[in-house]
């Protein structure tokens, strides 16, 4: 039987999503942030959710619609505070969204962990600062580093430029940022994919994500996406 | 005293903004690999010396960073740390996020250009929260850039809005990392970190060892062959 990824609408692409989920949302400013897909979550209507992303969003669009409207309840990243990132920073100011701050290459690294089944691992970043406070330091060869353990996703949803019915991918310039190890660290891994090929047109020496980390794509085209 | 102050001050040629950032993109050895880190550093990116070939890293992924674009050329999907547009250049690269910081961590990094809330006397950095409940705290990749780099050089104001020392004997912020920074860039000074301590290479025209000393916490030592720091109108 043909295997076909390409779902056909925007609820049927974050079908079966449950409270209390952890959702990664690929993106870094607003470059590669899956907007429709977050919107479409927001429409599905799941609570309670832990959001995994470098930033918390900005404008009233996309992840800062999400927050205003009460789905999450705790987010995990890098850097919340950006020019625009009012829905975040007022739910921080009134204490009303839970915050775990990670340095950025622990926060794509702990995903990769997550993607690759590995258990856990020990790096330099943070060695004696207020984010390693509580976790195991130990010394090798004469460094000391953290013990990090992997973040894996209930869900990822992830924006790509290209993709084909099995779900092999392709970005567009620094909109990549966190797409491939996002869609490698989630149980169920949602596209919006700007175009659909078909399947051989895409140069396989070139394909970034293939298609095995790749569950479900939704077509969004250019002209139709929401801006972020 | 307050005019004596601001005769001072306009004696003094402080640098400005872009002309930190020139002073500093002045100073990466040919050939280098460099991060640009979020806020000042990555506006380096527009003042890069011609006769070097040096490479340009942002944490989002990309190698061979270029200057910003020309206006109305701007592609909101070819963005630096601070998220502004950039360009390409000729041999550039694109790479998953986790990459980008294994080339950080992974000690493939010459060099780091951060900015900061404060510097200590023995490089220790401190640049990702005030604790101030209201405002968030934003840690980036400064952690994983002050832990990987071979070197992490810091492009700053000298003192604070408030007008206190930024170059401090201790920092009173939570650290970034201890015994990293070993040069640091401001509006009127160019000063090495060293085990001796910090060491003035350049001062603006119109300051001396005395008023700069007055702005700065540590001692300073002014080195033997200092010169006026100076860039064009950039």
């Amino acid at each position: 039987m043909a295997i076909n990824k390409i779902v056909q609408s925007r609820t049927e692409a974050v079908q079966g999503i449950g409270d209390g989920s952890t959702v990664l949302i690929s993106g870094f400013g607003n470059a590669g942030v899956p907007t429709d897909l977050i919107h479409a979550l927001l429409d599905q209507g799941s609570r309670d959710l832990t959001v995994v992303s470098n930033n918390a969003g900005t404008g009233d669009k996309g992840l800062a619609a999400l927050l205003r409207e009460g789905r999450v309840r705790r987010i995990i990243c890098s850097y919340p505070r950006s020019a625009g990132s009012i829905a975040f920073d007022e739910l921080y100011a009134a204490g009303k969204i839970e915050l775990e701050l990670v340095p950025q290459g622990t926060l794509s690294e702990r995903m990769r962990a997550a993607g690759a089944g590995i258990g856990a691992f020990y790096t330099p970043t943070g060695v004696g600062t207020k984010l390693a406070e509580g976790k195991e330091v130990r010394e090798i060869d004469g460094r000391e580093y953290v013990l990090e353990y992997p973040l894996k996703g209930d869900v990822a949803l992830v924006e790509a430029e290209y993709a084909d019915r099995w779900g092999n991918l392709t970005y567009n310039k620094s909109a990549r940022n966190f797409g491939p190890v996002m869609a490698m660290a989630a149980e169920l891994t949602i596209v919006e994919a700007r175009n659909i090929v078909e399947l051989g047109q895409m140069n396989p020496e070139t394909i970034v994500t293939p298609s095995i980390f790749v569950d479900r794509v939704l077509h969004v085209p250019a002209e139709a996406a929401t801006a972020a | 005293m307050a005019l004596e102050a601001e005769a001072r001050d306009e004696a003094v040629k402080k640098l400005t903004r872009n002309q930190v950032a020139w002073r500093a993109a002045n100073e990466i050895p040919d050939g280098s690999f460099v991060n640009l880190g979020i806020g000042l550093p990555t506006t380096c990116a527009n003042f890069m010396p011609a006769d070097r070939e040096i490479v340009l890293h942002s944490e989002n992924g990309i190698l061979g960073v270029g200057p910003a674009p020309e206006p109305g050329k701007e592609d909101p999907e070819l963005i630096n740390a601070s998220k502004d547009p950039i360009t390409l250049v000729p041999g550039g690269s694109f790479f998953v996020h986790s990459d980008a910081f294994v080339m950080i961590r992974g000690g493939h990094i010459d060099l780091a250009l951060l900015g900061a809330f404060e510097v200590s006397e023995s490089g220790d950095l401190a640049n990702w929260t005030t604790e101030n409940p209201n405002f968030p705290p934003g840690v980036g990749g400064a952690m994983d850039l002050a832990a990987g780099a071979k070197q992490v050089w810091v492009l700053t104001d000298h003192v604070t809005r408030k007008g206190e020392p930024k170059l401090v004997k201790k920092c009173s912020y939570p650290l970034t990392a201890q015994n990293v920074v070993t040069k640091v860039f401001t509006d009127l000074a160019v000063i090495d970190v060293t085990p001796d301590g910090l060491i003035v290479r350049e001062m603006v025209d119109g300051m001396t060892l005395e008023a700069l000393q007055e702005l700065t916490e540590p001692k300073l030592t002014l080195a033997p062959d200092c010169r006026v720091l100076a860039a064009p109108a950039v």
